[in-house]
């Protein structure tokens, strides 16, 4: 089924669909509150969008610093150029090293490239440890929004789901006994598991370190005990230098979820070592001898490149994945993210997703009203509307456009060609229109009229009225000179 | 000063009294408009369909048909962007990019150096009005501040002329900016959702009890009194250049300004409402 279809199914349930916009439009009003606190809020969205628009016209130098660097850390650096090429890094090494237990924190690359059902074929139990991940693990249901994976559930269905899974005593619903009965169950996974994977929100080239961002603590919890940590990140994540995080630290929680900041920012530069250094300096280069942990990076191209390739929609490559134009899209709040059928729902989603599978989600760049709200809220300025807007004749010229109703748009734009057949053909359909019974109109107009009266038709139009008058004015000053 | 009227296609065809609202309130501010009968379409809703090659003749025949006057005006937000946004991009020249920047919006120009709006009576509307901002002015042309972006606030030229209006009273919307879900093609191919957004929008300025819905988008107005009238909510839509024509100058003779707009529900009465368009009838 596609947006049109899933998103009918969703408004339906009018009650719940206030919930969800509701729930969304809190996070934007907190988002807008932690701009405020912000001085220079839209020179810093400037600065951001410079950083990563730089950084996309330099991909190759920066990840060949960012690779030196991070071997000389002690890391080992792969290079996947698409989904599946990923998993079978990534199943390697834990196959080679006889892992069957693994932790995963947040990672929307990972959902992109399927990772989970590809380890679990390979006979590797994977637990996502964020908690709203985990809640959608266990519901065998992809994330419905990018920040907040399970925010189209209520506490009720979180309680029931518990219940089942994790028995927990009947009819709970309190968010904060539900939070502590998960974290119990969780506990127990994080000990046992034999690595940990992990996304990556910044990687940074000067230092060849990067950073994950988590309110949980379950991407340090999942990466410090195992031997073996992978963190996957997606080619657009690299920026040059480690003063450049500042911006996007400082826009990225408060637009993600309106806090000034994470509860958790952790850099990691190389593998964990078995003993603490006195300073950070003395974990300077080739001093792995005395790592206790594997540090795997893999970069991921899966599409990212061909977008590159193409000027309109390279911006879309800034993106820090904060989900601010989901919480602001009046589409998404009303429709749910699982409308989208899409790993990544929502405005951002339409222009990403299109770009890996045109014929899959030609749908998306028209689940849109145009109201440009998404691109005044994106931290890194990516015009998505206007995006979106050029995506839609990108796909009809692919042969990938809109699937009914073109001729229409032949016969209609052939008339406003031609102002006298506009006429004409504009005159003889109101007449039509205006002699039918209503009933026939309305049956005629259904997708407007199903929900909305129609305008009553009016017996001329206004270039009808405007002739009208300005005879009667010219006839009116003659009138007046004879006198 | 050769000022064209440039009236879009659906007024034409469907509300063709906020044409001439518009066109009565420019000429009382002074101006001499002409109506160019050769206009059609600005190409918007080709545009937005994925069909912009059937746009670009659009704007060609736009820019034949406009490129002599000093100014293009039109009573819509969505249209001028279309005009000052796109069009350049269509159609290479400077005649294009010239034409395009002296396109604006009818609020936009009346507040402009040159619009004269000042020079329009004060007129009295003893009304509630809940002003509907139009996305494309908003944000496309930048006529006011909208609320995701903290740059130095920018006065709406509607606002400003509604609120010399005496007796005018614009309400306070909880979301004063977002978008009512019309979208053009949007509006029929994404009908639930698009029928739900106008919905929402309704309950806000009913909650706020506007007894009048203004905006400066006549398509956005279409979408909510289709829902309105189908579900018997007692607004009366209204483009900004009505009410300026209806408030501030004298009755034309066919007496199609006079208006009976119902008093707002009381408070009970409209929450009941909302309750009943936002969760539906349980």
């Amino acid at each position: 089924m596609g947006h049109v279809e899933e998103a009918t199914r969703f408004v339906a349930d009018a009650a719940r669909t206030s919930w969800h916009d509701e729930s969304l439009w809190f996070v934007r009003a907190k988002r807008d509150r932690a701009a405020d606190t912000v001085p220079d809020w839209e020179a810093l969205r400037e600065e951001a969008a410079m950083i990563k628009q730089d950084a996309l016209t330099r991909l190759p130098q920066l990840w060949d610093e960012f690779e030196t660097n991070a071997r000389a850390a002690g890391a080992v650096v792969h290079w996947a150029r698409d989904a599946e090429e990923h998993n079978t890094i990534v199943s390697t090494l834990l196959q080679e090293r006889g892992i069957r237990r693994v932790v995963k924190s947040k990672s929307m690359l990972t959902e992109e490239c399927h990772l989970n059902p590809h380890l679990e074929r390979h006979g590797i139990e994977i637990v996502d440890t964020d908690l709203g991940e985990r809640i959608v693990q266990l519901r065998h249901e992809p994330p419905s929004h990018i920040v907040m994976p399970a925010i189209h559930l209520r506490r009720e269905e979180v309680g029931k789901l518990f219940e089942a899974e994790m028995g927990s005593p009947p009819g709970l619903v309190d968010p904060d006994e539900l939070t502590a009965i998960a974290r119990k169950d969780l506990r127990a996974r994080f000990l046992g598991a034999q690595a940990g994977l992990t996304g990556v929100n910044f990687a940074v080239a000067e230092s060849g370190s990067f950073v994950v961002v988590s309110n949980e603590g379950n991407a340090d919890l999942g990466t410090a005990l195992p031997d073996l940590h992978i963190a996957s990140v997606g080619l657009e994540k690299i920026i040059p230098a480690q003063r450049d995080l500042a911006p996007f630290l400082r826009l990225l929680a408060r637009s993600a979820t309106g806090q000034a900041i994470t509860t958790y920012t952790s850099h990691f530069r190389g593998p964990r070592r078995a003993e603490t250094p006195q300073s950070d300096h003395a974990a300077d280069a080739e001093d792995t001898e005395d790592a206790s942990q594997e540090l795997h990076i893999v970069v991921v191209d899966n599409g990212r490149s061909r977008l590159l390739a193409q000027p309109a929609y390279r911006a879309a490559l800034a993106c820090i994945r904060c989900g601010a134009c989901l919480n602001t899209c009046p589409v998404y709040r009303r429709s749910g993210g699982h409308s989208y059928g899409a790993t990544i729902p929502g405005p951002i989603g339409s222009v990403l997703e299109p770009s890996r599978d045109p014929a899959a989600h030609r749908e998306l760049p028209h689940a849109c009203s145009l109201c440009g709200s998404c691109s005044n809220i994106c931290p890194v300025k990516i015009p998505l509307h206007h995006q979106l807007l050029t995506l839609r004749s990108d796909l009809t010229a692919a042969g990938q456009g809109r699937p009914s109703g073109r001729w229409a748009f032949a016969l209609a734009a052939c008339a406003f060609r031609h102002p006298r057949l506009y006429d004409l053909a504009s005159r003889l359909g109101r007449r039509i229109a205006r002699g039918l019974p209503p009933t026939l109109i309305t049956r005629l107009a259904a997708p407007w009229t199903r929900e909305r009266a129609l305008p009553e038709i009016p017996a001329r139009s206004f270039r009808e009225l405007y002739r009208d008058r300005t005879t009667t004015d010219s006839r009116r000053q003659e009138g007046s000179v004879q006198r | 000063m050769r000022l064209a009227l440039m009236i879009p296609c659906y007024i034409d065809q469907l509300k063709p009294e906020v044409g001439i609202a518009a066109l009565r309130v420019l000429e009382a501010c002074g101006h001499e408009v002409v109506f160019p009968e050769a206009q059609t379409c600005c190409g918007q809703p080709f545009l937005t369909a994925g069909e912009v090659e059937r746009a670009k003749p659009l704007g060609a025949h736009y820019i034949h048909v406009f490129e002599s006057f000093d100014f293009v005006v039109t009573p819509s937000g969505s249209c001028s962007a279309t005009i000052r946004r796109h069009l350049p991009s269509w159609i290479e020249g400077s005649a294009a990019e010239q034409t395009a920047g002296r396109t604006l919006e009818f609020c936009e120009f009346l507040a402009s150096e040159e619009g004269g709006g000042e020079a329009l009576p004060t007129g009295r509307f003893d009304h509630r009005v809940g002003l509907h901002a139009s996305c494309h002015a908003l944000r496309e042309l930048g006529l006011g501040t909208p609320t995701e972006t903290r740059n130095a606030p920018i006065a709406d030229p509607a606002a400003k002329l509604l609120s010399r209006i005496e007796g005018l009273e614009l309400v306070d919307l909880t979301r004063r900016d977002e978008c009512c879900g019309f979208g053009g093609l949007f509006s029929v191919a994404e009908e639930a959702v698009s029928c739900r957004m106008g919905l929402d929008r309704l309950a806000d300025h009913q909650g706020a009890r506007a007894a009048v819905i203004a905006s400066t988008d006549a398509s956005c107005l279409m979408h909510l009194e289709g829902l309105a009238t189908k579900r018997g909510m007692p607004f009366r839509m209204m483009h900004v250049a009505e009410i300026l024509a209806a408030s501030c100058l004298p009755a034309e003779d066919d007496g199609s300004h006079n208006l009976r707009i119902p008093v707002p529900a009381g408070d009970a009465d409209a929450d009941a409402r909302r309750d009943e368009v936002r969760d539906g009838t349980r």
